[in-house]
């Protein structure tokens, strides 16, 4: 039996997928205390991955995209304030401070503060209009808006990350002539190996979108009729409407200030506790330890905020409890389906492995020596699944018959004797 | 309109009515445990199983090939297994029986 937590407080900060998850998981943890969750953004928690993907091509409105019913968090009995800032936490007393003066007391608080796009302080970034992130739903709003009221609607993507190209296929579907500019030599070089890089690059260009790499954008100019990209070698590019992709800044300056450990994002234990018994960190703005790849990491998906949102309910309810999760990502684009289990950094060997009669069908195994460190699959949920049973058996395989289409692909079948 | 059961794992059973939309949105609107939909509806993280009732199967289809993949990812799956954002609500689901799968 845990303790009875009637009159208690916990507070949240942070109404994304990470603390909306967190408020509904400690309820069912048990919690009968009061919950109550702030967020800056005023809308009804919503899913973010869609963002750049599916519902930016649509004409969904935000309402079908809800991460819970607004009823649901009457029904657990979750307070939501919506569109209200949190300027500071004080740990001695344990009460936080709103952006409008108001303190609330908590006995246990969650900081679910994500991170915010980068707008790299390009000359003209700033003062231009029609340049937007892709974060929230406001920015999909304003850039439907925005192509919509443009005639010739050519879009500049700065930044070939995930999010740099989903934006892309997905205003491309739009029917905009969409370019991307990406500053290293290839689109998605951080996250992934030089023979997905290519294979994404084609997949846009097959679709009509142009990628050039090694564009570092040094201005943006703008006059009455366009705006102009331009980049250090001299290239430029017109456009009507620029989305910036570049990567995020975790928002760590609330745990900063109140004195908890930054290290590349807020550093937890293995119960997403922070250095202070009663303070959590959970998603995102996270820096915490992965016992699959022995070492702290800062992850930036749906998984890792679900995950260590369960994690922190569990503990604040005294139960025992230890994030130990294998990470997973996805990305759409086009009609190609990307679906990531592990975490490949420091892989020595990669092992494709092509399906018969479809080249849009193919897996990438990231081995470590004899280890398997993460696959990418796509349009090939097998090889997603059979790579996250592997990664969680650490069973060997056998890298021959991996890519030796005439053995049955089933993990039974591949393991190395 | 359909007319849709879930029993979860305590054996609890909820019949909600749902017009349009996914079964997995229905059930997370309605705070059916066990139905978290953390994707938002793309086949992507298979925390939506559900197992029809064999009656039913006749109603619901079986699982498309992606989503027979990613149900191997629960050693639970069986034959009547299905991801249950991949089922879309019409008059053809009602009165269908779903367990949420464990």
């Amino acid at each position: 039996m845990t303790e009875n937590q009637n009159n208690k407080i916990c507070v949240v900060i942070g109404a994304s997928h990470a603390g909306v998850n967190f408020a509904f998981a400690l309820r069912r943890e048990g919690w009968n205390g009061d919950i109550i969750l702030y967020d800056a953004d005023p809308i009804l928690p919503y899913h973010r991955p869609p963002l750049s993907k599916a519902y930016l091509s649509s004409e969904d409105g935000i309402d079908k995209n809800l991460l819970k019913s607004a009823e649901s968090y009457e029904k657990e009995g979750i307070t939501l304030k919506l569109g209200i800032k949190v300027s500071s936490i004080n740990r001695e007393k344990k009460y936080i401070v709103l952006s409008d003066g108001t303190e609330q007391g908590y006995d246990k608080l969650v900081l679910a503060t994500g991170a915010r796009p980068i707008m790299p302080p390009i000359p003209g970034l700033m003062s231009s209009n029609n340049i937007f992130p892709l974060r929230t739903a406001a920015d999909v709003t304003n850039i439907r808006t925005c192509l919509a009221a443009s005639d010739l609607k050519r879009v500049v993507v700065i930044g070939g990350g995930y999010i740099g190209l989903e934006t892309a296929a997905s205003l491309k579907k739009l029917g905009a002539p969409v370019t991307v500019l990406e500053r290293e030599e290839r689109i998605l070089a951080r996250v992934t190996a030089p023979e997905m890089s290519a294979f994404f690059q084609n997949l846009h260009a097959e679709n009509g979108v142009a990628i050039f790499t090694e564009k570092n954008v040094i201005a943006i100019e703008s006059n009455s009729e366009e705006k102009v990209v331009k980049c250090d070698d001299g290239a430029s590019y017109a456009a009507d409407i620029i989305i910036v992709g570049v990567g995020i800044h975790v928002n760590t300056e609330l745990a900063a200030s109140a004195g908890l450990t930054i290290e590349n994002g807020i550093k937890v234990d293995e119960t997403a506790k922070t250095l202070d018994d009663d303070i959590f960190a959970i998603g995102d703005c996270t820096f915490n330890f992965n016992p699959h790849y022995n070492r702290f990491v800062r992850l930036e998906s749906v998984q890792n905020a679900v995950d260590q949102a369960k994690v922190a309910a569990a503990a604040i309810c005294g139960k025992e409890t230890k994030y130990d999760s294998i990470p997973w990502f996805w990305s759409d684009q086009y009609d190609v389906k990307l679906q990531m289990v592990g975490l490949s950094n420091g892989y020595d060997q990669l092992i494709l492995r092509k399906e018969a009669d479809n080249e849009k069908c193919f897996s990438a195994w990231y081995f470590k020596r004899d280890r398997l460190l993460a696959v990418d699959a796509v349009n090939n949920a097998k090889a997603y699944v059979y790579g996250t049973k592997f990664i969680k058996s650490g069973d060997k395989i056998d890298k021959a018959k991996l890519v030796d289409l005439e053995v049955e692909f089933k993990p039974i079948h591949l393991l190395a004797v | 309109m359909a007319k849709i059961t879930f029993i979860t794992s305590d054996n609890e059973s909820i019949t909600l009515e749902g017009s349009s939309g996914s079964v997995m949105a229905l059930a997370v609107d309605n705070g059916i445990k066990g139905i978290d939909g953390d994707c938002g509806g793309v086949c992507s993280c298979a925390t939506c199983h559900v197992h029809v009732r064999p009656e039913d199967m006749e109603k619901t289809g079986t699982a498309s090939e992606i989503e027979a993949d990613m149900l191997e990812l629960d050693d639970n799956a069986d034959e009547f297994s299905r991801l249950c954002c991949q089922l879309e609500i019409g008059d053809h689901l009602d009165g269908v029986v779903l367990r949420v799968a464990k």
